[in-house]
C-alpha cells in the first residue's frame, strides 16, 4: 500500500485520502454541441489532479463546471451532479459568487488588472470588505510570499502590474488569488503562455502549496502532468462531433507506466493527439 | 497591360490620394495661421473687446466657450458612460439594443444646426432657462452623448475576457466586475472618447449660436448668457468688421482644439504600452 502511494516525483500526502470534490454523471452543452458526457471522477483533497488530453476534448470546459465559471457563457447547460466537501454547488441555494471565493481560478493567460501590484493582489480582500491598511499590507506581502513573488515586488508595489513579465505576471495572479484564502486552485494550461524557467517556478510552486490546497490543471503538456500531479485524468473525444469522455483516471504514476485503456496508452506514447 | 505597371499606377494614384489629405489640412492650418499670427497676443488673449466688440481681444469669448464646453462634459459623462456600461454590459444583445444603437448613431448625425434650434425650443423657450451657458451646455450634450457613449462601449467591449474572469474568479460580482476592473481598463479609452467630444463641442458654432446668446459677458453662473468664440469669429468675419481678428480667433480655436486632440492621442497611447 505505502509503494502505491509513491509516484514517479511527488508523494501524495497521508492527509490525502478524502474526496474534496466528488462528480457523479457530469453531462454538459454548448447550445446544440454536447461537450461532455458521463463524466464520474471523485477528486483528492491536498493533491495535485491534472486533466489531460487533445484540443477541444473538453478539459478546460470540465474545469470550469467547478467554480461554475461556465455560468458566465449564455447558452451552457449542466447536468449530473458535483459536490463540494459533500455539497452540491449547483444547488439552488448556492450562490456561484461565494463558491467562487472558496474555488480560486489561474488562467492560460494571465491576467493582471491594469493597476498596482499592490492593488492586484489587495483586490480580493477588498471585494470581500477588508478596508484597513494594515490588515491589507499583511495580505499583500503573505500572498506575494506564498506565490513566490514577493523578493523581486516588494520595492515596486506600486508599479502596474502589467509592467512584469510574462511568468511574473502569472505569479501575480497566483498570489492574487492566495490573498482570498481558496480551499481549492484551478489551473487553466498555467504554463503554456510563458518561459520555461518560469514554468519551473511555478511548478515548484504548486508542489509547495499542495500542503494546503486542492489543486486541479489542465495542461496540453504531458511531461509537466507527470512531473507535478499525483492523479491524472485522460479526456478523449473519439469523433468530431460525439462529447467526450473521461477514459482514465488513476494514479499519475499508473496513467503513465501501465495505463488500463488502449486509448490511454495510445495518447501518452504520442501515437496521436 | 503589364501587371508591374499596373502595381505601379495603383501605387501612385494611392500615394497621391493621402497626399492630397495632407495637403489640403497643410493648407487650411497654413492659411489660418499665416494670416492669424499677426493677431496673437497676450493682449489679444487676455482683453475684452471694445468699440463695436470688433477691437480688442477676445478673453469672454474664450471663457464663455470653456465654461460651456466643461458643463455639457460634466452633464454628458455620466450619462454616457452609465448607458453605455448598460448597452455593454447589461442589457441582453437583441433588437432593443440594436435600437439603441441605431438612436445614438442617429442622434450623431443630426444637424448641429437642428440640434440648436431644439435647444432654443426646449431649454430656452419653453423650459425658461433663457440664453444661458446651461442651455447650451445641454444642447450640446446631446451633440456629445452618441460620441461617447459609443467610445465608451468600445472600449468596455474591448477589455479582454480574461480581465472580467479574473475578477468573477475571486468571487466579484457583476457590478463589482465592472466597476472594478473592467471600467479601470476601460479608462483610458473612455477618456480619450470624452476629450475628443469636447474636442468637437469647442468648434461648435450652430448649436450655441441659438443657446447661448451673443452678449459679450463673462459668465458666472450657469444661468448667465455669453458669446463663444465661434459666434465672435463668425460675427467679425460675417459683418466684415475686422477680418485680421477673425483669423487670431480662428486660429485660437484651432490650437485650442489640437491641444484637446493631441491630449487624445497621449491617453491612448499611454494606455497601448502598458499591455
Amino acid at each position: 500500500m505505502a509503494d502505491q502511494l509513491r509516484t514517479r516525483s511527488t508523494s501524495v500526502p497521508a492527509s490525502a485520502v478524502r474526496d474534496k470534490i466528488s462528480v457523479k454523471g457530469l453531462e454538459f452543452h454548448y447550445g446544440d454541441f454536447h461537450a461532455l458526457t458521463g463524466v464520474t471522477v471523485g477528486i483528492r483533497e491536498k493533491a495535485v489532479t491534472a486533466f489531460i488530453g487533445p484540443s477541444g476534448c473538453g478539459k478546460s470546459t470540465f474545469l470550469r463546471c467547478f467554480n461554475r465559471m461556465n455560468d458566465l457563457i449564455p447558452g451552457t447547460r449542466m447536468g449530473g451532479k458535483i459536490t463540494l466537501d459533500g455539497e452540491d454547488i449547483y444547488a439552488p441555494g448556492v450562490d456561484p459568487v461565494d463558491l467562487r471565493r472558496r474555488i480560486g481560478m489561474i488562467f492560460q493567460q494571465p491576467n493582471p488588472f491594469p493597476m498596482s501590484i499592490y492593488d492586484n493582489v489587495a483586490f480580493g480582500p477588498r471585494l470581500h470588505g477588508m478596508k484597513r491598511r494594515s490588515e491589507l499590507d499583511e495580505v499583500v506581502q503573505r500572498s506575494l510570499e506564498r506565490a513566490n513573488l514577493w523578493k523581486e515586488t516588494k520595492d515596486i508595489l506600486d508599479r502596474n502590474g502589467l509592467a512584469l513579465s510574462g511568468g511574473q505576471q502569472q505569479r501575480l495572479c497566483i498570489a492574487r488569488v492566495l490573498a482570498v484564502e481558496p480551499d481549492i486552485l484551478l489551473m487553466d494550461e498555467p504554463c503554456s503562455a510563458i518561459d520555461p524557467t518560469s514554468v519551473q517556478k511555478i511548478e515548484d510552486l504548486m508542489a509547495e502549496l499542495k500542503d494546503r490546497i486542492t489543486i486541479i490543471i489542465v495542461t496540453h503538456n504531458m511531461q509537466q502532468a507527470a512531473r507535478v500531479s499525483d492523479f491524472t485524468a485522460f479526456f478523449l473525444q473519439e469523433r468530431t462531433g460525439e462529447p467526450a469522455v473521461l477514459v482514465e483516471f488513476d494514479r499519475t504514476a499508473n496513467v503513465f507506466t501501465s495505463p488500463k485503456d488502449r486509448r490511454t496508452e495510445d495518447y501518452i506514447t504520442g501515437r496521436f493527439g | 497591360m503589364d501587371k508591374r505597371v499596373a502595381n505601379a499606377i495603383a501605387l501612385t494614384a494611392l500615394w497621391v490620394s493621402a497626399l492630397t489629405t495632407v495637403a489640403i489640412l497643410a493648407a487650411v492650418i497654413l492659411y489660418v495661421f499665416v494670416n492669424g499670427i499677426s493677431q496673437l497676443s497676450l493682449e489679444f488673449i487676455f482683453t475684452w473687446p471694445h468699440g463695436v466688440n470688433s477691437e480688442g481681444g477676445v478673453w469672454p469669448t474664450i471663457v464663455s466657450t470653456l465654461y460651456v464646453t466643461a458643463l455639457a462634459m460634466l452633464i454628458v459623462t455620466p450619462v454616457a458612460v452609465l448607458a453605455a456600461v448598460y448597452l455593454a454590459e447589461y442589457a441582453v444583445q437583441g433588437r432593443l439594443v440594436g435600437m439603441i444603437r441605431f438612436a445614438a448613431d442617429s442622434l450623431a448625425s443630426v444637424p448641429s444646426i437642428v440640434m440648436g434650434l431644439f435647444g432654443l425650443a426646449l431649454f430656452v423657450e419653453a423650459m425658461g432657462i433663457g440664453f444661458s451657458m446651461l442651455s447650451a451646455a445641454m444642447a450640446l450634450s446631446f451633440l456629445m452623448l452618441p460620441i461617447v457613449m459609443r467610445t465608451t462601449e468600445e472600449a468596455i467591449r474591448a477589455v479582454p475576457k480574461y480581465i472580467r474572469w479574473g475578477a468573477y474568479g475571486l468571487g466579484a460580482t457583476k457590478w463589482q466586475t465592472v466597476s472594478r476592473s473592467v471600467l479601470p481598463a476601460a479608462m483610458p479609452r473612455i477618456i480619450t472618447g470624452i476629450i475628443l467630444a469636447t474636442g468637437r463641442a469647442v468648434g461648435e458654432t450652430a448649436v450655441v449660436i441659438y443657446t447661448m446668446g451673443q452678449a459679450i459677458n463673462l459668465p458666472l453662473t450657469p444661468l448667465d448668457s455669453g458669446r463663444p468664440m465661434t459666434v465672435h469669429l463668425y460675427l467679425l468675419a460675417m459683418e466684415g468688421i475686422n477680418l485680421p481678428a477673425a483669423y487670431g480667433s480662428a486660429l485660437l480655436l484651432m490650437i485650442m482644439i489640437l491641444a484637446f486632440n493631441l491630449g487624445a492621442r497621449y491617453f491612448l497611447r499611454r494606455s497601448s504600452r502598458r499591455t
